[in-house]
């Protein structure tokens, strides 16, 4: 995300001209036109806010937000061979889910660290769409085009034509259902979180899965870029009476922290085992086959590797990324590194999700979060940190 | 709300408003904008001496920080309680009821113009 330390002269700094590389998402003069703020998202200009991120952040919690997120990587994986290479080429069994489910995997390199987290889609019995992050987007291309030599199987980079709608917050299904245009193969109401369903919009082919980065109920749309804006468009009018709202990265920043859901280059980088992550789960060590990643993560963290907490505070004084944690108020080595933190729109109190020494990692322990020059007590707490009534 | 037009600018984002030994400060519109939502507002006792140029408070936002600096060398007179208590004053008037601090001075120093700190935004 945009710098979290930013003094007021260098912020502005964000606003400079876009370089050469720039790249714009299919939605973006829908964004000029309602008075987006941009930021640089991975080479990408994306809306950072509309008007109040605060007001966008609440928007999804109460009734519902609208994210662009175009600028994600989409490959498609197919061929006879589809299922087994995911076991090979990912953390997790992907070769047993079934069509139109969704399921959240790691792309591992041999020495167990992340290389990218993803959602991966069966959209046909031999056919998988993996969805990766923006700035992972060649990283995870690369990883999968090389680790298919050996199997039936074809990987293809669709990044550049498809675009990606999220509509998130508890209205979202009853937005879906009022969108002129949108025809959805099966029943919303019934479907499952982490299950998509096919559909169209207008003439053109959409996949609409229950999922999302907001802890709120929600559906992610994908659609090719000719029809996404046609689409953008149906949704925002059919939400108009369902309290809808355009809604930015700085909160889907902010909802994604109190859903406790980790961000590539803050909570996971090539460095990074899963375990430390608190995403053991995802790496399928009862799999029968051999995977990427596999033996350095039978082997796992050395003992004495930092684990990944929730921390709460009481006051209104953010600790953020890269905040060194201490174990007391006058420790001179610190033990912890905050990845990501913000005062919860939703809590009223700082969260913050960090590094710490295993020792330090039980519910309950008290620490000290270095907030510019003045240690702020925290307490490493359970995540999420939001969690939505059912 | 004071006309911005009237106002004196700092190239930290910063409006100052002369009157008599007195200056009142706050953050432009510019600057609200760029930090988002302001969340937090930390400013200096008053009665605190402060340095022209030093960091004197903290405007945080849910994404970031932003620091507050003392335009003048003086004491400060009076903080803006109210935006102490309701800190999205700053980005809903930050030329008005978002001011931050009050200090009395000896010496004014060079300010930038409306049109020079328009033009150094861009805007």
């Amino acid at each position: 995300m945009t710098s979290d330390n930013a003094a007021l002269t260098s912020s502005a700094d964000t606003d400079s001209a876009p370089a050469a590389t720039e790249r714009f998402s299919p939605l973006h003069q829908a964004h000029v036109e309602a008075g987006a703020s941009f930021t640089d998202f991975a080479g990408w200009q994306m809306p950072v806010r509309y008007s109040s991120d605060l007001a966008e952040h609440h928007a999804v919690r109460t009734g519902a937000g609208i994210f662009d997120l175009s600028h994600m990587a989409e490959i498609v994986v197919v061929g006879p061979d589809a299922g087994a290479f995911l076991d090979y080429a990912l953390a997790g069994k992907l070769s047993v889910i079934e069509l139109l489910q969704a399921k959240y995997s790691l792309i591992l390199n041999r020495a167990g660290g992340i290389i990218d987290d993803i959602v991966v889609y069966r959209t046909a019995e031999e056919e998988f769409l993996v969805v990766a992050n923006a700035g992972n987007r060649f990283q995870a291309v690369e990883a999968l085009s090389a680790r298919a030599a050996r199997f039936d199987v074809t990987v293809t980079d669709r990044s550049d034509a498809v675009a990606l709608i999220a509509v998130q917050g508890p209205n979202s299904r009853a937005i879906l259902e009022a969108t002129a245009g949108l025809t959805v193969d099966g029943d919303l109401a019934a479907l499952k979180y982490y299950r998509a369903l096919g559909g169209t919009f207008q003439s053109a082919s959409v996949l609409i899965a229950r999922t999302g980065y907001t802890g709120e109920d929600g559906f992610e749309l994908y659609v090719d870029v000719p029809d996404a804006l046609a689409l953008w468009n149906a949704l925002f009018v059919a939400g108009e009476v369902h309290g809808l709202v355009p809604a930015g990265l700085a909160s889907r920043d902010t909802l994604r922290l109190e859903a406790g859901m980790p961000l590539y280059g803050h909570e996971l980088s090539t460095s990074t085992y899963p375990a430390q992550a608190g995403l053991g789960r995802v790496v399928n060590l009862a799999k029968e086959v051999d995977f990427i990643g596999r033996e350095a993560s039978e082997e796992g963290p050395s003992a004495e590797a930092r684990v990944l907490v929730g921390l709460a505070s009481a006051g209104k004084r953010a600790g953020r990324a890269d905040y060194a944690i201490f174990r007391s108020a006058d420790a001179t080595v610190a033990d912890g590194v905050i990845t990501s933190g913000a005062l919860s729109p939703t809590l009223g109190h700082p969260i913050a999700m960090a590094y710490v020494a295993p020792g330090l990692a039980r519910l309950g322990t008290e620490v000290f979060i270095d907030v510019r020059g003045t240690r702020i007590p925290a307490t490493v707490t359970a995540l999420p940190f939001y969690q939505r009534q059912k | 709300m004071a006309d911005k037009t009237e106002l004196q600018y700092t190239a930290e984002h910063e409006w100052v408003l002369v009157d008599g030994d007195t200056v009142t400060v706050g953050i432009t519109a510019y600057a609200a904008d760029k930090l988002g939502d302001v969340v937090f507002v930390e400013l200096p006792a008053v009665g605190s001496d402060v340095a022209g140029g030093s960091v004197v408070g903290e405007i945080e936002s849910t994404k970031s920080v932003g620091e507050l600096f003392a335009p003048v060398t003086g004491t400060v007179a009076e903080t803006n309680d109210a935006v102490v208590d309701s800190p999205e004053l700053v980005n809903s008037d930050p030329f008005g009821a978002g001011w931050l601090i009050k200090v009395t001075y000896a010496e004014l120093p060079p300010l930038l113009s409306y049109a020079e700190y328009s033009a150094l935004v861009g805007e």
